[in-house]
């Protein structure tokens, strides 16, 4: 067999469990891709002698016939995930050497099913991000690129190192963690498939915590098929999260039968934004004629409050990071700065922190400072968190309608260009995330497929959104959808 | 509303991250433009809206109050900038 990295998890594992491919020539496929893939910036922190090791065990494994579906599969880790004695340092220089002694228990359930570890992940700091571009690793640099063009491209963010090594085919599938959008996004813009779940379906032990309401960890995968079976070995109820759900994580692929007749499918009319790129529109509407010629019943719906969303966000998520970043003071681990003769606590934790943290985070922290103090609390946070309630309540009553699923496009654009953004103004950037964040907002389920390409060639996404809990009726939607779509195109190799 | 650089220097401060004078305008415009953008939400009616606090409706999980953990000194000191003694060191805090 040739171009084991391209296999599909499906794939691998039946030709795991066939005794057609071992883990180790697997794993060894995925090694020399990524050792020839430089060029692309995705993995950060190499542990190819981890790897061996663990392939070699999942071989055995194998041959005694305890095969779970992700046992011998190699993937790659985005650098949120702590995984014990593997440096991790969320892409800040605050977490400089930081050497997790815990597993996060995400990555512990995928060892526990047999995965490999090829390597970590970059991403931007501390997830803040919507290019890749605020990392400290620096950028990661999209596989795709406009036809006829060599400008390098961003991956999307924050997983976008996760996003570039799946669609370049460096690993089966990554583990990916979704905060507003940092899934969907980046697999929209590399033609891959990201599954954020229903908040608590993923235990948050052990990641480093952005916006502790809003993160959740999901897979990307090259399949909606792959991303089920990923996303059943990620999920567990955790006794060390409180806010992990304890209910039962259904088999997700026995769900893929790809008939959705009769499923009634949402579209949104406050998804059509002025000066919407007549490429996405026309990706929406033909999506819409997909699920319509599947069977399903498509019916125009109205969430009123979608235009609240994103600013609601840009409250919430930094008022959470300045209180869960507040850990980052040059004590207990990562980065201190060099003290001045004289210099007490206090300058340390300034000098600290403004050496650690990068522009965008610095930022964040502050506004979310801003937003949390005295006076300014009620104005803007707490009547954040009472529009959340409304946007919440939006969903609520549209899957009381008995919507079993809402269809939006996943990005307002492509890819765009590495540094394209970067003068605009931040709130330029954070409209990125104007499909995807009410998803986080009201803790809903969200898929990213690949639908389309755009003139110049590059992958377009759809996003559907489910109901809570219903992850399993969610990708048997979006199978449909992909199977209708039959994206095949990969990015040219030129790195 | 907006921001001055007294209020970018002091939101800096609460936040304990330095910022040099001279950055403190550019800063402030940064904050005025993302308030600006977060203004939006004064138009929406919240009047009698209870503000989210957890996303699925639930009560936090209780368990005994028992010793689950502990006896792990080394490995919680391992990544310490400065560890002395057993204990994290830090410049001196009392005069």
């Amino acid at each position: 067999m040739t171009d084991l990295n391209k296999l599909t998890i499906a794939d691998a594992r039946d030709a795991l469990r066939k005794g057609d491919v071992t883990s180790a020539e697997l794993t060894g496929a995925c090694l020399t891709a990524i050792e020839g893939a430089g060029a692309l910036n995705a993995f950060v922190h190499d542990t190819s002698d981890m790897a061996r090791d663990m392939a070699a065990a999942a071989d055995v494994r194998l041959k005694d016939g305890d095969a779970p579906a992700m046992c011998g599969i190699p993937l790659g880790i985005k650098d949120l995930f702590c995984t014990r004695g593997v440096p991790g340092q969320a892409a800040s220089g605050i977490l400089e050497g930081f050497v997790p002694e815990y597993e996060s228990t995400v990555t512990q359930n995928l060892w526990d099913a047999g995965a490999v570890m090829l390597g970590k992940l970059n991403m931007d700091e501390f997830a803040m991000g919507s290019s890749n571009e605020t990392s400290v690793y620096g950028n990661v640099i999209n596989p795709w690129r406009r036809a006829g063009s060599d400008t390098p491209l961003t991956p999307g963010g924050s997983s976008g190192g996760s996003a570039a090594a799946v669609a370049a085919d460096l690993c089966l599938g990554a583990t990916g963690t979704d905060t507003g959008g940092s899934i969907r996004q980046p697999a929209a813009f590399t033609g891959i498939t990201g599954i954020k779940p229903t908040y608590g379906r993923c235990s948050r032990w052990g990641v480093v915590a952005f916006a502790s309401s809003l993160d959740q960890a999901g897979p990307m995968t090259k399949t909606v098929r792959d991303a089920a079976i990923m996303l059943g070995a990620m999920c567990s109820h955790d006794a060390k999260d409180s806010t992990s759900a304890d209910i039962p994580v259904p088999d997700f692929e026995a769900a893929l039968s790809g008939d959705i007749r009769g499923k009634v499918i949402g579209i949104p009319k406050e998804y059509r934004m002025d000066g919407m790129p007549t490429e996405i529109e026309k990706l929406w509407a033909d999506g819409t004629a997909m699920l319509k010629d599947a069977g399903a019943e498509v019916r125009d719906i109205s969430l009123p409050h979608t235009k609240y969303a994103l600013p609601a966000y840009y409250v919430i998520a930094p008022a959470e990071a300045s209180s869960n970043l507040a850990r980052y003071d040059g004590v207990r681990y990562g980065h201190r700065a060099k003290l001045a003769p004289g210099d007490g606590i206090t300058e340390m934790y300034e000098k600290t922190r403004a050496e650690g943290f990068g522009a965008e985070v610095q930022r964040r922290v502050m506004v979310g400072t801003y937003v949390l103090s005295a006076g300014f609390y009620d104005a803007y946070y707490n009547r954040a968190r009472k529009v959340r309630t409304l946007i919440k309540r939006d969903f609520e009553q549209v899957f009381e309608a008995g919507v079993d699923a809402i269809l939006t496009p996943a990005t307002p654009s492509a890819a765009f260009g590495l540094g394209e953004m970067t003068s605009a103004d931040p709130v330029q950037m954070y409209l990125n995330d104007v499909f995807t964040v009410t998803v986080n907002l009201a803790g809903l389920p969200g898929i990213s497929v690949p639908a389309g390409q755009d003139a110049a060639g590059l992958p377009l996404g759809l996003q559907l959104i489910g109901r809570p809990w219903e992850e399993g009726d969610l990708l048997n939607c979006a199978y449909a959808l992909e199977r209708a779509a039959g994206f095949v195109a990969k990015p040219q190799k030129w790195w | 509303m907006s921001i001055d650089t007294n209020t970018a220097a002091r939101v800096a401060k609460l936040a304990r991250i330095r910022v040099e004078e001279d950055a403190l305008p550019a800063l402030a415009e940064e904050f005025n433009t993302i308030l600006g953008f977060i203004e939006q939400l004064s138009e929406v009616n919240v009047d009698g809206v209870e503000p989210m606090v957890s996303v699925t409706p639930m009560r936090l999980p209780r368990r005994a109050d028992a010793v689950t953990d502990g006896d792990q000194q080394a490995k919680i000191l391992s990544n310490a900038p400065d560890a002395r003694e057993g204990f994290f060191a830090v410049p001196k805090v009392v005069e």
